[in-house]
Parts: structure tokens; C-alpha cells; sequence
């Protein structure tokens, strides 16, 4: 079985060390998910490529934009998400944000997704546990314990690149993890498998109004 | 086919000018858009509801009670009716009086509003504003259709023994729409009652328009009001024209720069490109309006934003001037050759509802008898409960 990973990186430059980091940890998960016998497709989110159209809706009432909606459609059909987001004041981009702002709490339950940061020194490093976390438990997300933190001096030899790769292996094991694990319950016996996400706007599931209308017909 | 005009009330002021209308000017020259709307030949006007600078419309009646005097054949209509804030009593009231000022040329949209604040400035609260708009509602209609109504509600004090007055004109109340961009309760709700289901449309894509249009009428039709694509459908849109195109583009991108309800965001070019807003030329609107019978079915109102962002009433009339001669001929000919005999090419009309006779669906309370209960012969009441038993198991 094929599982699908989001790549979600909020990089500003071109090249980015942002990117460079959502590459390697990709490049993991895709080798502890194969490790377990499956498939893996890989799509890349660079939000960057997708600023001016999140400004667009979010300054337009939430007026739907095709490039962003097909963004979120990936993020939201995804078995697993790696988020990997600059550090910039003390927190996850701006721009990483915006994206984020364009989903519903319901769209992404359950999902398990894989946080990372990039920053220029390691006195940052707490950002992933103080911002990102935060964040995407708000969404219901499974956030995997081991978070992702890269600053410039881990991207060389030595100890602190030793660690970087060390921490990706051990959070790429625990995303693959959940991104092939299957309900353990009976199917039929009780609520299995994923919990009903959202699926952006969608009007197939009814309400009848009779349901609606039952203690306010005035009898 | 009913094409017409509908109005936020905006005051908002002319950037070519940088001059705001005093409100007085607005209001009035809203009514001369409405004169005008119907001397070019457009068969309705509807105007909004707000409570809140910079909008002007906040007492619809007494607003449309004026046109009802100065004019002949328009219908006269709101866009919205709010459902949530207002008691629906005194809707009942107002409307039937201004049906029966109007010679039954009045129907009305419902609609929640869209501004958080006005639910408590009040008294209600904005996270009930579906419930409110149910139960409201289901008050309004047995108003305008039982003589005396007892009623105990969750959201207004109870009447024992309460007559209407007046009662509507002919005893046939106003046709209503019912107005959502993104709920589909209350596309449901329309769908239930078998009322019209109007979605504004202005400010969004094809895609969404349609998802909602599409799911009205599939439970329209599960309602046994009549096919899917009998059901009844409003649009709005909105346009500037001119003969050339680089030359509306060039003078509505002002106007749109500054809208406030455009935002200071989107570019012109994107917003024309995502939504049905239109400026250029005749043929260009044309062109892009007669899509929206593919997007969402035939439909049978088509309602056009034209005085907004601080344009002057010399250009609006101008607006309404290009839109009668040039556009809707061409739409409302192009519209009925593509539509099936069998599907209603106008909305019902207050002659349409009195000829249909006091014993029409239309007529009764709950007018929707569920299709599997017409099938097992059982009738509505007692049967509610098993049909929301079946619905259940229908979507489980």
C-alpha cells in the first residue's frame, strides 16, 4: 500500500535551509515507512511559492484560491506531514502561520505530522515546544515526541551534525510509525480508523431538518 | 427569467471625489435606483439589512412601503431579511402590511447577517444563529398561515391565541428565499419548506456556489417539491460596464481599490477572475453570466449589484441603463432557450401562489411530506419521528 507524506516547508530563500532539512527528513521517513513494507508518495509544499495567493484569502474573507485549496487537499489527505518552519522572532514564519490559518480545526484530526525548525543558533531550539507543538495540537494532530531542530552549525560534521541526523532517524521512526499503523479495534464493533476530518467545505453530510427543526416547531 | 438590482446600502465615499454621501443622499438615491430599475424594464429591487455604519438600510419596510407607493411592477424584496435578530412577529407584520401596500408585489430573502455584533446589540447570541433562524422562521410561516397560533419557543416569549395583523394579501404570504453562502442547514431548510434558495454568490468561486446550489436541490427533490432541477434558484453578481473594456476596467478599478468590502486585498484582475464580478464590457458580462447556468443549473433570479463603492447615482443609473438594454435581453433570451419546458423560468409571484388555491403545498405549515412517507401512506405528524429514524440510518 502506498501511504502519502505532505512535505510542508516555509523556507523564504532560494536555496533554503529550511527545504534542505525537509529534504533530509523526508528522504528518512521514506526509508523507515519502506522498512515496513510499504509504499510512500511524496508531496512538497513550498509555502513560499504560495504567499501571494495566502494574502489573497486572507484578505478576502476566505475567498477560495485553487492553488491553495489544492495545497490543503494534499495536507488533508495525507497519512503523515513533516512541517518544517524558519525561526523568525522567536516563533514559527509568518508566512508558515498563514497557511495553517486556512484550515479548519476539524480538517487535519489525527493526522500525524512530524515538526521541525531551522534557526541561526541553537538558543532557539525550544521553538518547536513552545510554538509549533502548541499549534498543531490544536488541530487534533499527532505530533510525534521527537521534534526536528536544526541550527546553522548542525547542518556540518562534527557532534552537532552527528545529533541532527540522529534526532531525524529516531522522529522519522516514530512518524512511520503512525503513518502505517491500523486500527487495532474490530471493524463494526466500535468507531475504527480514522475519526471524520473535514474535508474543507463539503455539504454531503445532512443534517435532516426535521432533526434541525425538533424543539423549535413551537409545539 | 427576473433580473434585478439589489443594494448593501453603503455609504462609502466617491474616491474621485473623496466625497461620502451624507445618508440622507444615499437613502434616496437608493429609492431613485429602485425607480429607475423598473422604468428600464427590471422586475426587482431588494435591499439589504444592517445595523452598522457604513450601511444605511436598516428598516427594510418602511423603505420598500415607500417604492410600493411610487411604483407599479417591480418586486419589491430584501437581501437580506434578517431571521436571527428580528422578532418574527413583527416580520409577519411588517411584510404582510407591505404586501398588502404593494398589491402582493413583495417577497423577502432570510438570512443570518453577517456581522458578529449584531446578535448581542440584540439580545441574541451569534453561536445559536442556525437554531434562531429555524425556529424563527418555522414561527413566521405558521403566522402567515393559521389564523390563531399558539407557540412556545426556545427564543422568544410564548404566544397564546395570537393573531397576525394583517393577515398576508388574498391569505397567500410572500414567497421567500432563503439566502447562505456556506451553511448547508439552511440550504436544507429551504429545500424543506420548498422555498427558493438564493446564494449571493458575489464574493465567491463556481465551485463552492455550485456545491451548495446542487445540494438544495437534491433535497428539494428528496422533499417531493419537484425535480432537482425544478427547484428554485437566485444568484447576485455584480458588473461595471462600458463600451470598451480597458475603459471599465480603468474606471471601476478606483472604485474596487478602495471598496470596503473589497478589502484593500485581492487585485482586481484576481477577484474578476475567482468571482462573478465583471468589469468590462456588455458582451464580455454576457459571456461570463451565461456560465452560471452550467454552474448552477437554470435558474430564475438574477440579481445585480450595481451602486456600491461610492459610485455616484449618476453612474449607477447609467450602470442600470447598459445592463437593461444591452445585457439582460440578450441573458433572459439565450437563458430560456437553453431551459427544459418543465422547469419554471420565474420564481412564484403572489398571482402564481393565489392561483395555486388555499389547499397548495404552499399553503400548508408543513408542506413537506417526506417522499418514503408517501409511499407507506402515512401522513405527516406521528410520522416525524420515524422519518428522522430513517433519515439517520439514510446517512449513517
Amino acid at each position: 500500500m502506498t501511504r502519502r507524506l505532505a512535505v510542508v516547508s516555509a523556507g523564504v530563500g532560494t536555496p533554503s535551509s529550511t527545504r534542505l532539512l525537509a529534504d533530509r527528513i523526508t528522504d528518512a521517513v521514506r526509508s523507515q515507512v519502506g522498512a515496513r513494507g510499504e509504499d510512500v508518495h511524496v508531496d512538497v509544499i513550498e509555502v513560499r511559492e504560495l504567499a501571494a495567493a495566502l494574502a489573497t484569502m486572507t484578505t478576502a474573507g476566505g475567498l477560495p484560491i485553487a492553488e491553495v485549496e489544492r495545497a490543503q487537499e494534499i495536507v488533508r489527505h495525507a497519512d503523515g506531514v513533516v512541517a518544517v518552519t524558519p525561526v523568525f522572532s522567536a516563533s514559527y514564519a509568518g508566512l508558515f502561520k498563514m497557511f495553517w490559518d486556512t484550515f479548519d480545526p476539524d480538517d487535519l484530526d489525527s493526522v500525524p505530522i512530524l515538526i521541525g525548525a531551522t534557526a541561526g543558533t541553537p538558543r532557539h531550539s525550544l521553538v518547536l515546544d513552545h510554538a509549533l507543538r502548541p499549534l498543531f495540537t490544536y488541530f487534533r494532530m499527532r505530533v510525534v515526541p521527537t521534534g526536528v531542530f536544526a541550527a546553522t552549525e548542525d547542518f556540518g560534521a562534527g557532534a552537532g551534525g552527528d545529533q541532527l541526523a540522529r534526532r531525524i532517524g529516531r522522529a522519522a521512526v516514530e512518524l512511520a510509525a503512525l503513518m502505517v499503523a491500523t486500527p487495532d479495534a474490530v471493524e463494526g464493533f466500535v468507531p475504527t480508523g480514522r475519526p471524520d476530518r473535514g474535508d474543507g467545505f463539503n455539504v454531503t453530510s445532512i443534517t435532516p431538518f426535521t432533526r434541525l427543526l425538533a424543539g423549535h416547531d413551537g409545539d | 427569467m427576473q433580473f434585478g438590482v439589489f443594494t448593501i446600502g453603503d455609504v462609502t465615499p466617491d474616491p474621485s471625489t473623496g466625497r461620502a454621501p451624507t445618508e440622507h443622499e444615499r437613502i434616496m438615491s437608493m429609492m431613485a435606483i429602485a425607480e429607475h430599475a423598473e422604468q428600464v424594464g427590471l422586475e426587482v429591487f431588494a435591499t439589504g439589512e444592517h445595523h452598522n455604519p457604513p450601511f444605511v438600510p436598516s428598516s427594510p419596510t418602511t423603505m420598500l412601503g415607500y417604492l410600493a407607493g411610487r411604483t407599479q411592477h417591480i418586486i419589491l424584496s430584501t437581501s437580506t431579511t434578517l431571521i436571527t435578530t428580528n422578532d418574527p412577529v413583527k416580520i409577519a407584520e411588517d411584510y404582510a402590511m407591505l404586501q398588502h401596500l404593494a398589491g402582493g408585489r413583495v417577497d423577502l430573502m432570510m438570512g443570518r447577517g453577517n456581522t458578529g455584533p449584531v446578535y448581542p446589540w440584540f439580545g441574541k447570541d451569534i453561536r445559536q444563529g442556525i437554531p434562531l433562524a429555524i425556529e424563527n422562521y418555522h414561527l413566521l410561516r405558521r403566522l402567515w398561515r393559521e389564523p390563531v397560533v399558539d407557540w412556545k419557543g426556545e427564543f422568544r416569549t410564548p404566544l397564546r391565541g395570537y393573531t397576525s395583523t394583517p393577515m398576508p394579501l388574498d391569505d397567500t404570504p410572500p414567497f421567500v428565499w432563503h439566502g447562505s453562502i456556506r451553511s448547508p442547514e439552511i440550504a436544507e431548510q429551504a429545500a424543506f419548506y420548498g422555498d427558493g434558495f438564493f446564494h449571493n454568490n458575489i464574493f465567491w468561486d463556481k465551485g463552492h456556489v455550485a456545491q451548495m446550489v446542487d445540494f438544495y436541490r437534491q433535497r428539494f427533490e428528496h422533499y417531493g417539491h419537484g425535480r432537482a432541477d425544478q427547484a428554485i434558484v437566485g444568484l447576485g453578481g455584480q458588473v461595471f460596464m462600458r463600451k470598451n473594456s480597458q475603459d471599465a476596467v480603468r474606471e471601476f478599478r478606483p472604485y474596487f481599490d478602495n471598496a470596503p468590502v473589497y478589502g484593500h486585498g485581492p487585485s482586481l484582475e484576481e477577484y474578476m477572475n475567482l468571482t462573478p464580478l465583471t468589469a468590462g464590457s456588455p458582451e464580455q458580462v454576457i459571456e461570463k453570466y451565461l456560465t452560471y447556468a452550467d454552474v448552477v443549473g437554470d435558474y430564475q433570479r438574477q440579481l445585480f449589484l450595481m451602486d456600491h463603492a461610492g459610485m455616484s447615482l449618476a453612474t449607477v443609473l447609467e450602470q442600470i441603463d447598459i445592463l437593461a438594454e444591452q445585457v439582460v435581453p440578450v441573458l433572459r433570451a439565450e437563458f430560456d432557450a437553453r431551459r427544459p419546458a418543465d422547469v419554471p423560468s420565474d420564481p412564484p409571484t403572489h398571482a402564481s401562489l393565489v392561483a395555486q388555491g388555499p389547499d397548495s403545498r404552499y399553503h400548508l405549515v408543513r408542506p413537506a411530506t417526506l417522499p418514503e412517507d408517501r409511499a407507506t401512506g402515512a401522513g405527516s405528524g406521528t410520522e416525524a419521528e420515524l422519518t428522522e429514524a430513517e433519515l439517520t440510518e439514510e446517512n449513517a
